[in-house]
């Protein structure tokens, strides 16, 4: 087993009386793929956000690429560029370009000149296979290439792990294959990803392990085949049954 | 009609007066060009300040903005000139004229940019954030160019109200266009120089009025 690039342990998260994270344990070896599936609310999304510290959790600790992320030592800024995010509603920065996008923090953050920030957020793009579009605006852009544009902006970062929060929950059903196709590509080339989606069929042949989540605490965890043709938890099963209706 | 014309649209006085009504016109320019970017600045300060959550800010900061928005503009110019001498402070017009705006327009630009960041979804922040971006960073590159661009139409009418109010200078002898025209006055006995001083300020401020009505049917069809 290769070395944990993701090490969290007995993550709590409070909303004021609401209890979301109920001491969950994630390990995420080096090149794996977890998939985190789970009815909304059940705290899959809080989870993820856990790990970028987008959310401050209430109780536990957090190891990523070795940098404890909850020391209040650690620069957080420093340790982001090493963690990826990919949102479900894109975020992409609209009054800037494609390549804007891109480059910001690698500009801003990485130290980079423009000219080599525009270089790597080209080569970027290209991975995404948007190098034709560098110069368009989010708003001159489809749906799935804004998402590939938003996943651009990550890796050319080249962060450790990538966490993905339902990227495809907000395309339209034709344009969900070509970020799907991203992020095999990006499994493929050996990057460690968390990925938060209800898409079971990537899930299945993609992701070399499924936890189930369901009220702020992992119920179970497998291979995929494991979790979807034999799953161990009444609530698992009526999860999946349900999903695999639509 | 005669008597009017020679009371009102004397050409002669109008001649006569022209230099000095300029020379108001060009400190009118200078006082806007001072006082604009000072009321932007006091309004970006209590715009971020508006930001912080903690009560020891909110409330000084709340109340700071309530007051100077109720505080009538000509009543602050007049107490900071008759009244900061008396606390060892002598200023001149044209200082308390730029400390008086910082305050008053401050206030009213801060509210429009508070609105104008707030417009901002919060996940635009958490995307610059997760990148490494500090808060800072992502207010300056990523916040604010987009919080402008919303309330863009409002920054412009407040700062048309606010190059016309630089005519309160006159009030504390800032040589502006309204001053420089009642000088005109009061030495040749016509009022001739306060209509030019009028079409001058109509002339400067008209096209911006244009470009005002025309982003502001932009931002309509926008948002249809």
């Amino acid at each position: 087993m290769a070395a944990a690039i993701v090490e969290a342990r007995g993550l709590h998260k409070h909303f004021g009386a609401l209890h979301v994270l109920k001491g969950v344990d994630l390990d995420v070896a080096e090149r794996e793929l977890v998939f985190v599936i789970g009815p909304s609310g059940s705290g899959k999304s809080t989870l993820l956000r856990c790990l970028n510290r987008l959310e401050e959790p209430s109780a536990g600790s957090i190891m990523v690429d070795g940098i404890n992320l909850l020391d209040p030592r650690t620069d957080i800024n420093h340790a982001r560029q090493r963690i990826g995010m990919v949102f479900q509603s894109f975020n992409l920065y609209p009054h800037m370009t494609a390549l804007g996008n891109v480059t910001l923090a690698l500009r801003k953050v990485a130290g980079k000149s423009r000219g080599e920030a525009d270089a790597i957020g080209r080569q970027a793009l290209e991975r995404v296979g948007l190098g034709d579009r560098a110069g368009h605006t989010p708003g001159q852009l489809s749906g799935g290439q804004q998402q590939r544009v938003a996943i651009a902006r990550s890796i050319a970062l080249e962060p450790r792990v990538m966490l993905f929060d339902e990227p495809t929950s907000a395309l339209d059903p034709e344009l969900v294959g070509s970020v799907l196709g991203v992020m095999r590509d990006l499994r493929d080339s050996g990057m460690t990803m968390v990925v938060v989606s209800h898409e079971m069929g990537f899930a299945r042949n993609a992701a070399d392990r499924v936890l189930f989540m369901d009220e702020g605490v992992v119920v179970e965890q497998g291979p995929p085949a494991a979790i979807f043709e034999n799953p161990s938890h009444d609530r698992t099963r009526a999860f999946i049954s349900q999903i695999q209706r639509h | 009609m005669e008597a009017l014309i020679q009371s009102f649209f004397n050409a002669e006085i109008a001649a006569a007066a022209l230099p000095i009504v300029l020379d108001g016109l060009l400190n009118t320019i200078l006082l806007s060009l001072l006082v604009v970017p000072l009321g932007l600045l006091g309004g970006l300060i209590l715009a971020l300040l508006a930001n912080v959550r903690h009560p020891l800010v909110r409330w000084p900061l709340m109340a700071w903005v309530d007051f100077f928005r109720a505080f009538p503009p000509l009543v602050l110019l007049v107490l900071l000139f008759a009244g900061l001498p008396f606390a060892g402070l002598e200023l001149g017009g044209f200082a308390c004229v730029a400390i008086a705006f910082f305050l008053n327009t401050g206030a009213y630009y801060g509210e429009i940019l508070r609105a104008g960041i707030d417009s901002v979804p919060v996940g635009q922040v958490e995307a610059a954030r997760s990148t490494g971006l500090s808060g800072l960073q992502a207010m300056t590159y990523v916040v604010l160019p987009q919080a402008v661009r919303n309330v863009l139409p409002d920054l412009m009418s407040n700062t048309l109200e606010v190059v016309k109010l630089t005519s309160l200078g006159s009030v504390v002898a800032v040589p502006e266009l309204l001053f420089q025209a009642r000088q005109a006055q009061s030495v040749t006995y016509n009022p001739t120089p306060i209509v030019m001083a009028a079409v001058v300020y109509f002339l400067i401020l008209w096209p911006l009025v244009r470009l005002l009505s025309r982003l502001e049917n932009r931002a309509l069809a926008a948002r249809r």
